[in-house]
């Protein structure tokens, strides 16, 4: 009995992420059965590219799930977030872009050289971010405010030359489609991603180390674990999920722009990772949940464009149906349901008792 | 003791800000100060942010080269998106001295007053790259692009292709600028005026002219079903960014493709993409105001008078636009930006 209970409330946290799916998945069916076709058509370098809203809402939300993923560590060791990613995620693509410019000519091997130490930097970035918060305590939200106001600055002295042109097939291979493969590549890299974060899951106890320092670092430290490194850990994390949004995010444009490079993705992060239904004060988490937050969120976008609202008055739509999503998850609106809920349950079980005793 | 840490790094915080604002008018100014003893000009130069696009870069760049302490200048120099803050720099200008003030400004209205004070401190302003709506009186000279030409340069292109319809995707740049307007104006009146010509989805790329602002109005046209077969973006990175977009959809552009790209400010790499097809237009606009101006005001220190203005006091750059079936490696080389 115990143990079914525990599984639900396991799936629980995901029931309100699945219903505002659902429900917008169904009122794009009545509004517009076609939103949901696929096609295949062929761009001007000749790459056949798959086509329609579904892959395009999954290519679209690629960076963000990729950060929220890391969003959701972070939220869950620290109890608060990070609103530095969208900022160093442009560190991230300068570095990148540096590297290349550095080596001269865009190679597979040079953008490997490249990826890589734009994760270092990136990592080392969000591990002054981390030693802030888990070394001298400060709340997350202050110390991340630091990179988060001056870290475009420090991309813009990393790489001062503004409109960088990338012209590369490998670049656009990247933020686009690879040669004879029409599966938008981002999609590829949230699957890296993801699957290196179920890995490192399955086999550590990070999961378990995580979520007790969330909920009680005083308890954890008691039980031998050390809050420290359990907090330093997810920051690395995060900023490989940062460099790779980063990097994806520049190969999308085939350009860097060190001012609107990611922007504003930390509030859309966060947002995901709250979707998911994860406290945003710590403890438990699901990666699952802030991943479909990520496309929930961008599907909403993607429908509002689909209705023809123009990408400038979006973010106001999209607030409306956000503030019910989010209203729905709260803890008063989901108390209130339970009850609701289990009343129901217990009033239909009686009334199955009572036919049962009267048949 | 964690207020104590945290107050602290609130004011680093501010201290990061007030750097990351304040470094290139700084820099100038403390230069200025050691050398102050010499007979150097005092200038004032505000610009917009160089990160903006290809053309600003070149454009800083160009007045960075030319106003040097060698070439007998003082300069400071403020770069600023918005015009508040562009306003305020002028206002800091006009109390710190300066002799003479350089405005390309953000939007075209607003400034009557600030240029005002400026004439009762004497002090004269030059208008570079764009126009500020106001009585010509308030400035000395404006050494500009005609933007509204080369709006309707593009669009007379436009209509020589003789298309049997025309579907426009019209991406603008920061409104209200005057190179928006000028590039706007012609395209919706001809709409206006013409049949087979709509504008299916128009969209700005904002403030900072923004590539990915584009792409993304270019992805929402196309997630909502909008057929277009014309791209007018109203600069080359905004133009990218559509192609970014059609790329990733699926749909071929250029001179052998579905849809054409049309951008503006030549750009080398944009130059290129003509010369290899996959653009189909690129409108020309020179960055190069620097040279005109140190002219100008070398020869009002040398207490001449200025000649050669026309009646709203401007030097107009000429300035034409390139055909991807036309475009030669010399064009390139000869007009590329960067």
């Amino acid at each position: 009995m115990r143990l079914g209970k525990k599984a639900s409330s396991g799936l629980g946290q995901l029931v309100i992420p699945l219903v505002a799916l659902a429900i917008l998945i169904v009122f794009n069916l009545f509004r517009d059965v076609g939103f949901f076709s696929i096609g295949i058509s062929v761009n001007n370098s000749g790459n056949k590219v798959l086509t329609g809203n579904l892959i395009s809402i999954i290519d679209s939300a690629s960076e963000l799930a990729i950060i929220a993923m890391g969003m959701t560590l972070v939220t869950a060791a620290c109890g608060g977030q990070d609103i530095s990613v969208g900022a160093v995620g442009a560190i991230s693509g300068a570095v990148f872009v540096k590297v290349l410019q550095g080596m001269g000519a865009i190679t597979v091997p040079t953008v490997i050289v490249g990826v890589i130490l734009c994760c270092l930097a990136t990592i080392a970035f969000k591990l002054f971010n981390g030693t802030l918060v888990s070394v001298f305590r400060v709340q997350p939200m202050i110390a991340t405010l630091i990179l988060f106001s001056c870290a475009r600055s420090i991309a813009y002295w990393i790489n001062g030359d503004a409109a960088v042109q990338l012209n590369s097939p490998i670049i656009s291979a990247i933020g686009k489609t690879l040669p004879g493969i029409p599966i938008p590549t981002p999609i590829f890299a949230v699957i890296l991603v993801g699957l290196l974060m179920f890995l490192v899951f399955k086999f550590t106890s990070l999961r378990l180390y995580t979520q007790s320092v969330g909920i009680n670092q005083g308890a954890a430290r008691l039980n031998g674990i050390n809050p420290t490194a359990i907090k330093l850990i997810s920051f690395v994390l995060l900023g490989i999920c940062v460099s790779v949004a980063g990097v994806i995010g520049v190969c999308r444009l085939g350009q860097l722009n060190h001012k609107t490079l990611l922007v504003d993705i930390e509030m859309d992060a966060i947002l995901a990772v709250a979707i998911g239904g994860n406290s945003l004060g710590g403890g438990r988490f699901r990666l699952s949940g802030s991943i479909l937050g990520a496309y929930i969120i961008q599907m909403l976008t993607t429908t509002l464009y689909a209705m023809k609202v123009a990408p400038v008055n979006v973010k106001a739509y999209k607030a409306i149906v956000i503030i019910i999503i989010v209203v729905a998850g709260s803890p008063v609106v989901k108390d209130w349901l339970t009850t609701r809920w289990n009343r129901l349950r217990a009033g239909s079980a009686r009334a199955n008792a009572q036919k049962e005793g009267v048949s | 003791m964690t207020r104590k840490v945290i107050a602290l790094l609130l004011a680093l915080v501010l201290v990061f800000a007030l750097t990351a604002c304040g470094q290139k008018a700084d820099k100038p100014a403390d230069s200025g100060e050691a050398a102050s003893g010499g007979d150097l000009i005092k200038v004032g130069i505000i610009n917009l942010d160089p990160s903006e696009s290809g053309y600003r870069q070149a454009n800083v760049k160009d007045l960075n080269d030319t106003f040097t302490k060698e070439n007998g200048y003082d300069a400071t120099f403020v770069t600023a998106p918005t015009a508040d803050k562009q306003l305020e720099a002028a206002k800091g200008f006009i109390t710190s001295g300066m002799k003479y003030i350089l405005v390309s400004a953000a939007e075209t209205t607003g400034w009557d007053e600030v240029l005002s004070e400026a004439k009762e401190a004497g002090i004269k302003v030059f208008l570079f790259d764009r126009m500020i709506e106001c009585d010509p009186s308030l400035y000395t000279a404006a050494v500009v692009s005609d933007m509204r030409q080369e709006g309707e340069t593009a669009v007379a292109w436009l209509e020589s292709l003789g298309l049997d319809e025309y579907k426009i995707l019209h991406i603008q740049g920061q409104l209200g600028s005057a190179a928006q307007i000028g590039r706007s104006d012609p395209l919706t009146e001809k709409c206006e005026a013409t049949d087979n010509w709509t504008i299916v989805r128009e969209g700005t790329g904002g403030d900072s002219w923004d590539p990915n602002e584009a792409r993304k109005i270019a992805e929402a046209a196309i997630d909502a079903g909008e057929d277009f077969n014309i791209v007018y973006a109203e600069n080359d990175g905004m133009a990218d960014g559509v192609v970014q977009a059609l790329d990733a959809k699926g749909i071929t552009h250029g001179v052998n493709g579905d849809v054409i790209i049309m951008g503006f400010d030549c750009n080398k790499w944009a130059l290129e993409k003509l010369l290899s097809g996959e653009w189909n237009y690129d409108g020309q606009c020179s960055p190069f105001q620097a040279g005109a101006i140190d002219k100008m005001i070398k020869t009002l220190e040398s207490g001449a008078s200025i000649e050669g203005l026309n009646e709203l006091n401007q030097i107009i750059s000429e300035e034409k636009g390139f055909d991807a079936t036309k475009i030669t490696q010399e064009d390139i080389d000869k007009y590329g930006l960067g």
